[in-house]
């Protein structure tokens, strides 16, 4: 039965949780199906996760593999496929603990970036998990610059084929998922070179392990990168790659190719390599930021019902902790959070969606706009949720810290989502970028993206709120937030230009704005979001 | 392992360096005597092959337990056989041989052990504490219940005294009443302390502690009436064995409660105790110490971060040119430096702190309890306001150091957990800023009652006054100088003056609309946690200040003044909104404060490395691959994965077992 606590707040509430939960899905339709998958996952025994706490790593991995191996025959079984409806809830439904993550990843970068013979060779054989794929782009010496990435990839124009090497320690790929111990094969990014030039950093297939008896292919080092915070079940991976062959078709080059003769061939930006990257970043907003900062929540608000603790007026029973204002300031707003960080997914889904498909039809003009969005969305909202998951751990007390609460683990995987997909900060000096260049553009009076005609429409003049009611007007608050958002980058923007017009180098000048400018695109989005 | 030359980048931030780190390294431990014994206690240690084990990350939790519990008995003899007694050298020992980690006596030789010393009678004293000086008795302190940690006087144990046999009967009633979370009670202890509502006569007398045998000597089998065990893994603390404990009509005898105040005739008469407050003195020691722990895990944060952005390469400032260290960006250095800052700051803080609490404690055992409601409410706000910050700035460092922090070969993982607990145990960190606030509203009510408050919270006097005397607050103009840290204590001491007062103001104004003062409390308690900030956030300031005048050598002084400066300043920058409404600063100084700070970092940067130098951990007690001293970090990471436990076979099973079937079946 309910507890009574729990029960009593459910009579209280002044809508209903139905129509709510319907409108997070996208209608009712959605919510059905979602429970349906739910369902059929939760009631497999296969997937229980109920000793998951107890489990070594070893075990924690093998049970990964399990998992991953059954879904694929239940997918089967209930008719769920990659394209249909019901695909987008089983991560959910897993919470995340199953292996070949990284196989959808390389599925998705041939998909983007392979030739459509390529996707024609290899999509098949994957989604038929005939063989499994890993996405190889960090190295050990580097993550943030790709730029700077070691790893070699030689064209070898008398056999057609690509010579593959980490010429050194710190440009061997370390901490790509499935890679340890899964993976037959990998995404390698490398710097490629014909005949002695270089020309930069492009995306090859490179076959890692036998399809046989899955001991390593010839050249090839590769094993588990050791314990982490959490993500024990997957087995994050070190590659150390030693004159490997490839074919020449293994470049995937939808975009670039490489010519028996040796001639390169670049259609469009060379930055659409990075587009897998940026398709991540807002597929990882939902799964891995959204729901544990909501299954925080409602595991901190729940037990703050149900904990009784002090009392608020002598005589009477203890109070629920909720009933504490200090504890209320720190859940609400975390609660109101994940609201707005769900509502901003929405958007930026759709609007992703139809860049998508621009860019498939070779139109890339949407991309330094969905680079900037992506990038200063990912940095707000991991590390705004983060740090509110992190709130909701320390708000159960004690007990919060025991694993049984779940808080810990869900702690320990959405902090991990602040580094990975472009760490924070760069991210943010990248939305900063943008924001800087769209700011002189408006003031010089030309077009600007979508998302920043703000940065033109310049209000000088105070904030008319006269009481608190005021403050509960829209108008005011996001006129507010504007405000702040024009004022912090063109008061940068003006620093930049004092500096670099009083002498000094614009690096040196770019990097002495730099915590400004991390301020500035923080509220920049902070504003959308609002 | 064959000694590897020191990494260039790391001997060329060390020669650049404008002070000698040894000479800081004295002064944070004490004198330079202090160092010299602190070091030749860490090579006894370091040294002795016993002390050595595998890699704790590639242990289950069961190994962990079980080599701490082989180190702790080790150190146990190693220590009497060393002749080490002074608490400090002690505290040093232990700290090298679990490497800054718990371990499962942490209790009996933290809690058990100076809880019968303070609160045992001569008699008691006699029975108990010799057979647990010598391990044979191993104690823990069970006071949290499963449904009840900061409310004591909710706890439901019983101890029900029955004068017949003159023993109490111990209950847990209800699942609630559990004992949850003691560390060592799992599986180590063979005694408890417990807490429980003690009756007799009929009559609840409220909590009295009471000594608990829980299980057999010799077998070391569970006592019948008694289920304990371990409560399961946690958030880090692997190796402590926090358990439950749930007694069925268990009887012990009237001799067993600790008697020192409080006491319980044979007949069943009880006598009270002088004053209730004393049975608090455990908790405000450990408080006390608390701090300085935020300290030091803090910088072992630092240390970590900084040695590695000294040695990671990344991006470029300049095309063209080689890839800088990351500690040349300024975003990274607006990171880390407020937060070596606030290490240092919390170090002076913690040491404080520390003869404080020896000062006061030799008062109150002469029986002089004046000072001690100040020393109360001063460790509580000081240990919720170091614990939060070190938490959050351990965090920070941790993803200062890219991907590659989040690998538990960085260290800063284990740092995290171990520390973060903190935050809660030994009193919930709001909890303790709402006690804080309660001796601050008492002080301002004193004040404007037209009496004077002495020790930290003189400040308030100070309001009183403006308030007699208006004029002065025309006089009183603003002029912080933003260079100057005695003026910067001066704007944190208006800040927290204003924030008192206005947490004050806004009790009162609730007080008048509601009957119930604990509803008005209860409304006004974000206001008075942020008073309480304000107060310790001016205490730490004001210490860090006081601390320059001490420091003998020029060099060194002028580096810890940089800090002390960038504390202060980080601190306003961070809080711009209080200095503006209380009228300490105007918008056009915060924007100098804002560009100060900025300056600050290019000030310290050459002195990064050797500011974490000077914390002096050894690379075994740092536990870190990224912040080894010879910053020879990517060979090392390697070698460290190579023995992951995934690693052991090249084809894990998983493939035969699961793969390769599904495979075959495609």
């Amino acid at each position: 039965s309910v507890n009574p606590d729990l029960g009593s707040e459910r009579q209280t509430a002044s809508f209903s949780v139905e129509k709510l939960t319907a409108l997070l899905d996208g209608g009712t339709e959605q919510t059905r199906i979602r429970r349906a998958v739910v369902e059929a996952i939760e009631s497999d025994p296969v997937f229980s996760r109920e000793n998951q706490y107890f489990q070594t790593q070893n075990e924690r991995y093998e049970a990964a593999v399990r998992k991953a191996v059954h879904l694929h025959k239940k997918m089967h079984e209930m008719g769920w496929t990659e394209n249909g409806p019901e695909y987008k809830y089983i991560y959910r439904a897993l919470s995340g603990d199953v292996a070949f993550l990284l196989h959808r990843v390389f599925m998705r970068s041939i998909s983007v970036l392979g030739s459509d013979k390529q996707i024609a060779k290899w999509i098949p054989l994957a989604t038929q998990h005939k063989l499994i794929g890993s996405y190889a782009q960090t190295e050990l010496g580097h993550g943030t610059y790709l730029q700077g990435l070691e790893t070699t990839a030689v064209f070898d124009t008398a056999t057609q084929e690509f010579i593959l090497n980490t010429p050194k320690i710190s440009a061997m790929k370390w901490w790509p998922g499935d890679m340890g111990r899964s993976a037959t094969h990998a995404v390698v990014f490398a710097q490629l070179y014909i005949q002695g030039k270089c020309y930069g950093i492009h995306p090859f297939i490179v076959q890692l392990r036998s399809l046989q008896d899955h001991s390593l292919c010839p050249g090839i080092t590769a094993g588990d990168i050791g314990p982490k915070m959490n993500f024990e079940h997957i087995d994050n991976g070190y590659l150390l790659l030693k004159n490997v062959r490839i074919p020449r078709e293994n470049m995937l080059s939808k975009f670039c190719e490489v010519r028996p003769d040796g001639t390169y061939v670049r259609q469009g930006s060379q930055k659409i390599n990075y587009f897998t990257m940026t398709t991540v970043r807002i597929s990882l907003i939902s799964d891995e930021v959204l729901t544990p900062l909501m299954k925080a929540c409602t595991i901190a608000i729940r037990y703050s019902v149900v904990r009784r603790q002090s009392k608020l007026k002598p005589g009477e029973q203890e109070a629920k902790i909720l009933d504490y204002q200090t504890q209320q300031e720190k859940l609400l707003p975390q609660l109101a959070a994940a609201y707005a960080f769900h509502f901003i997914n929405d958007y930026l889904q759709q609007l992703f969606n139809r860049g998508y498909r621009e860019i498939q039809r070779k139109n890339f003009d949407m991309l330094p706009e969905l680079h900037a969005l992506s990038s200063g969305f990912k940095a707000v909202i991991t590390q705004h949720s983060t740090a509110g998951v992190e709130i909701c751990l320390r708000a159960c007390g004690g007990h919060g810290y025991s694993l049984l609460s779940g808080l810990p683990s869900l702690y320990t995987k959405i902090l991990a989502s602040c580094i990975y997909e472009g760490e924070n900060t760069i991210l943010l000096l990248q939305t900063a970028r943008f924001l800087i260049k769209c700011f002189m553009a408006a003031s010089a009076g030309q077009p600007v993206p979508p998302s920043v005609t703000y940065l033109a429409a310049v209000k000088h003049g105070k904030c008319p709120a006269k009481n608190k009611l005021d403050f509960l007007s829209p108008d005011i608050y996001t006129e507010a937030y504007q405000h702040v958002a024009v004022r912090l980058t063109s008061s940068t923007a003006a620093k930049l230009q004092d500096l670099i017009q009083s002498g000094v180098k614009k690096h040196d000048a770019w990097n002495q704005c730099t915590v400004q400018l991390v301020q500035a695109a923080k509220v920049s989005k902070i504003y959308l979001l609002i | 392992a064959a000694a590897m030359p020191v990494n260039a980048d790391l001997r060329k931030e060390r020669a650049a360096a404008t002070f000698q780190p040894e000479l800081l390294t004295h002064v944070l431990d004490g004198g330079p005597e202090r160092t010299r014994r602190r070091k030749e206690i860490e090579a006894l240690v370091l040294n002795d092959p016993d002390f050595q084990h595998e890699d704790l990350n590639f242990l289950s939790r069961s190994q962990r337990y079980e080599q701490a519990i082989r180190k702790s008995s080790l150190m146990v003899m190693k220590l009497r056989e060393y002749g080490i007694a002074d608490p400090d050298e002690i505290y040093w020992f232990k700290s090298f041989v679990h490497r800054g980690r718990p371990e499962p006596l942490d209790l009996h030789l933290g809690m058990f052990l100076p809880t019968l010393l303070t609160q045992a009678t001569p008699e008691q004293q006699d029975r108990f504490f010799m057979p647990a000086w010598n391990l044979e008795i191993i104690g823990t302190y069970a006071q949290t219940e499963m449904g009840h940690g900061t409310h004591l006087r909710g706890l439901e144990t019983t101890a029900t005294y029955d004068p017949s046999t003159q023993e109490f009967i111990l209950n847990s009633p209800t699942v609630t009443s559990i004992k949850w979370w003691p560390g060592g009670l799992g599986k180590t202890s063979n005694h408890a302390i417990v807490l429980a509502q003690l009756y007799t006569q009929g009559q609840c007398k409220g909590l009295h502690a009471f000594i608990v045998p829980i299980r057999q000597l010799g077998t070391h089998e569970p006592l019948p009436g008694i289920t304990v065990g371990d409560i399961g893994p946690k958030f880090g603390y692997d190796e402590m064995d926090n358990g439950y404990l749930k007694m069925d009509n268990f009887r012990i005898p009237r001799e067993n409660m600790l008697m020192k105040y409080a006491q319980v005739e044979p007949d069943g008469t009880y006598v009270k105790p002088v004053s209730d407050k004393l049975t608090y003195g455990t908790m405000v020691f450990i408080r006390s110490l608390i701090v300085g722990d935020s300290a030091r895990s803090l910088s072992r944060a630092c240390t970590i971060a900084i040695r590695y952005s000294a040695v990671r390469h990344q991006s470029e400032l300049k095309a063209g040119e080689p890839e800088p260290q990351i500690l040349d960006y300024q975003t990274q250095q607006y990171k880390l430096f407020p937060l070596l800052a606030t290490a240092y700051a919390f170090h002076f803080v913690g040491a404080y702190i520390k003869d404080t609490y020896r000062r006061i404690s030799g008062d109150i055992s002469k029986g002089d309890l004046s000072e001690l409601p100040e020393l109360h409410a001063l460790t509580a706000g000081l240990k919720a306001f170091t614990s939060w910050t070190a938490n959050a700035g351990i965090e920070e460092c941790r993803m200062a150091c890219g991907g590659h922090g989040y690998s538990r070969c960085s260290g800063i993982p284990d740092i995290y957990v171990t520390f973060t607990p903190s935050c809660t145990y030994e009193g919930e960190n709001t909890v303790m800023m709402l006690q804080t606030a309660r001796f601050l509203m008492k002080s301002y009510t004193q004040v404007t009652s037209g009496e004077q408050v002495t020790g930290m919270v003189s400040y308030l006097n100070d309001l009183s006054r403006q308030r007699i005397q208006p004029q002065h607050v025309a006089a009183r103009t603003v002029t912080v100088r933003i260079n100057d840290p005695t003026s910067l204590v001066e704007a944190y001491k208006s800040r927290a003056a204003r924030l008192v007062e206005s947490a004050a103001k806004n009790l009162q104004a609730e007080l008048k609309h509601r009957k119930s003062k604990e509803d008005a409390w209860n409304r006004t308690s974000v206001d008075l946690v942020r008073a309480s900030e304000a107060h310790c956030h001016y205490v730490i300031v004001k210490l860090f200040t006081a601390k320059l005048a001490e420091v003998s050598d020029a060099a060194v002084r002028a580096v810890l003044t940089d800090l002390c400066l960038l504390y202060a300043l980080f601190g306003i920058s961070r809080n711009t909104g209080d200095f503006l409404q209380a009228g300490i600063l105007t918008s056009s100084q915060v924007t100098q404060v804002n560009q100060h700070v900025k300056e600050l970092l290019a000030v310290i940067r050459p002195n990064a490395v050797a500011l974490v130098d000077s914390f002096d951990f050894h690379d075994v007690h740092l536990g870190s691959v990224l912040g080894r001293y010879d910053g020879n970090v990517y060979e090392n990471m390697f070698e460290w994965a190579k023995k992951s436990p995934l690693n052991k076979t090249q084809v894990h099973e998983s493939f035969h077992k699961h793969l390769k079937p599904m495979q075959a079946k495609l």
